[in-house]
């Protein structure tokens, strides 16, 4: 009797084996309704029995569909992909489940960056204001999360070792330096730059372009690619540093690892899309409690599941007040609050997760 | 063979070890003893590679500080004192750990095979947290064995190094854990452990190894170690070694 109400903490096979399938129809299923929606009116049944039928597609259909949701779509993929891995990462890094890419802090110093392009971005001299023109903040972003999550590994390193637990501290008191940084700099904008940065604060996938993507690209598809790698020694890391080791991780080279690929798909996210949580605390969470813990499978289901999550956030932020669209920051803060909140609930209850 | 000669370790401005000596043999199972404070899991604890030291600590020939994770990973598993797991992976995961560490080919079936020699066949699938502390002690056990589950390898004999195996288990768990390393000893594996019972060490250990404050004060076989003069200075505390059942040495506190 007892035994048998025991196993029903067990998770079934099954359930593991019909996810992945399930993951990339959600995928595909968003990605269609993403495309086939918006405040245009084009509809790709439209464009698709023209194409069918030869007649030629219209100038305007053509720029609406490849030019602005197509792009839009694939930014939505990637950015919910590489934050929904690097919280996983994270995590597994940290050895919590509560961890995100927040603590090495990308989202403190991609912060800091955009804010001083926005406020000090008219000081720049001419030539180079002119060349990096509409990418000033994303590069700004960008090159602040990678300063922050350096300066952070630097300061937690001594003679090759990395104390997660420095990393941890150290992230608090930079984050608390860049937000008042960021403070003295908001206090010197002026009204339209306040409004800019308000903005850049709640994230947004609007003014995706494939010159945008293409330098993302970059950065996140490489990063994607290589973060199953990690999968073997996260595992092993659940044990501890010292268990790892001695099962014959080379801890080290995983921490340096974990933290580089954290940067590069945070960090390009971050200044992509500006800010957007949750999804890199919701998305491996979800799938752990569904699935399990293994690495092996949580990082692809987690590119998979943000993906999927973030191009339907960006459609409910593009349909909530259409024809205008929301912050898609504040949509995934509104979705994924009360899950997070569950979650600690089901963690309670279950003493530990 | 583990060969320990001139071991100096200390952590910040605490020595912790000096200048110890010590062998251990396959075949054999070496067991570790000493007061509180006297450098038991450190010693372990340096022998595993986790902390730095000056001296020399060959395992098999292979100095440990100077010698790849993953090649001692093939060589030696490392049962720690307390291990946590920070998420909730089912057994079958958890030993399949220790696998990825080993070279060992047929996979799934040392997994089984490996909680079935720890009583915990049929578990597999159960999440570790949902367990008792003992089983998850086992489970540990069970994920080291996996590591190391052939005594020997091509290249010579394999290791098991335990920090108190036997804290957190009941007598029959025990004595099966007891089962397991001489089976392991016998099949040509070397075995040291870290232990705290006097008298279980002296049933079950080849060699008893004393320590205090950092250094080897005693070692050899259980008759020669478990002697009045030696215990009750290394233990601060007047004691008597006894005979019982038959001809094997026993403790009891010198009052009785």
């Amino acid at each position: 009797m007892a035994m048998a109400s025991l196993d029903l903490m067990a998770r079934p096979e099954r359930m593991r084996g019909g996810l992945r399938p399930a993951l990339i129809a959600l995928l595909m299923l968003a990605s269609i309704l993403s495309v086939t929606t918006g405040a245009a009116g084009v509809s790709l049944a439209h464009v698709t029995a023209d194409w069918i039928t030869g007649k030629e597609i219209g100038l305007r259909e053509r720029v609406v569909l490849f030019d602005i949701r197509l792009p839009r779509l694939a930014m939505a993929v990637m950015v919910g992909a590489a934050l929904a891995v690097a919280g996983a990462v994270m995590q597994g890094l940290f050895r919590n489940p509560l961890a995100d890419p927040g603590i090495v802090g990308v989202g403190a110093g991609a912060g800091l960056g955009a804010v001083a392009s926005i406020v000090l971005g008219g000081m720049l001299p001419g030539a180079l204001a002119a060349t990096l023109g509409p990418h000033l903040v994303p590069v700004a972003a960008f090159l602040g999360a990678w300063a922050a999550t350096l300066l952070l590994y630097r300061v937690a390193s001594r003679a090759g070792r990395t104390s997660v637990a420095t990393l941890l501290l150290a992230g608090i008191a930079m984050a608390a330096m860049a937000g008042a940084l960021t403070g003295v700099l908001t206090y010197l904008a002026d009204d339209q730059q306040l409004r800019d940065l308000t903005f850049w604060g709640m994230g947004s996938l609007a003014g995706a372009s494939w010159s945008k993507l293409a330098v993302a690209t970059g950065l996140i598809v490489p990063a994607l690619i290589l973060a199953p790698q990690l999968a073997r020694g996260l595992n092993a890391l659940a044990l501890g540093e010292a268990a790892a080791a001695h099962m014959g991780t080379d801890v080290e080279r995983l921490k340096r690892h974990c933290v580089l690929a954290v940067a590069a798909l945070a960090g390009a996210s971050v200044a992509l899309a500006g800010g957007i949580g949750f999804v890199g605390i919701v998305v491996p969470h979800l799938l752990r409690l569904i699935a399990g813990p293994d690495h092996r499978r949580l990082l692809v289901d987690s590119a998979l599941l943000g993906a999927a999550l973030l191009v339907l956030a960006d459609l409910i932020a593009r349909l909530i007040v259409s024809p205008a669209e929301m912050p898609i920051g504040i949509v995934t803060a509104i979705l994924g609050a009360p899950v997070f909140l569950w979650i600690l609930l089901q963690r309670r209850s279950f003493g530990s997760l | 063979m583990l060969r320990i000669s001139d071991l100096h370790l200390s952590l910040g401005r605490t020595k912790l070890l000096h200048g110890l000596d010590l062998d251990a043999h396959p075949g054999e199972i070496t067991a570790i003893l000493g007061p509180n404070g006297s450098g038991k899991s450190t010693l372990l604890r340096a022998c595993a590679g986790e902390l730095p030291y000056t001296g020399s600590i060959r395992l098999q020939g292979h100095e440990i500080a100077q010698t790849a994770p993953w090649r001692l990973a093939a060589l030696r598993g490392v049962l720690e004192q307390s291990p946590s797991v920070a998420f909730p992976f089912t057994l079958r995961e958890l030993v399949q750990l220790g696998l990825h560490a080993g070279i060992e080919a047929e996979q799934d079936e040392i997994v089984i095979a490996a909680l079935a020699e720890v009583g915990l066949a049929g578990m597999a699938d159960r999440p570790i947290h949902a367990l008792s502390g003992g089983q998850q002690a086992r489970a540990h056990l069970a994920r080291v064995r996996a590591q190391i589950w052939r005594a020997q390898s091509h290249s010579g004999p394999r290791w098991l190094l335990l920090d108190e195996p036997m804290a957190s288990l009941d007598i029959g768990h025990q004595m099966a854990l007891v089962a397991i390393l001489r089976r392991f000893a016998a099949e040509g594996g070397g075995v040291v452990t870290v232990m705290h019972d006097l008298n279980l060490s002296a049933q079950i250990a080849d060699r008893m190894v004393l320590m205090a404050k950092g250094k080897v004060v005693a070692s050899g076989p259980p008759r020669a170690v478990m002697r009045d003069e030696i215990l009750s200075a290394v233990y601060g505390c007047p004691l008597r070694v006894g005979v019982s059942p038959a001809t094997l040495p026993w403790l009891v506190p010198a009052f009785v």
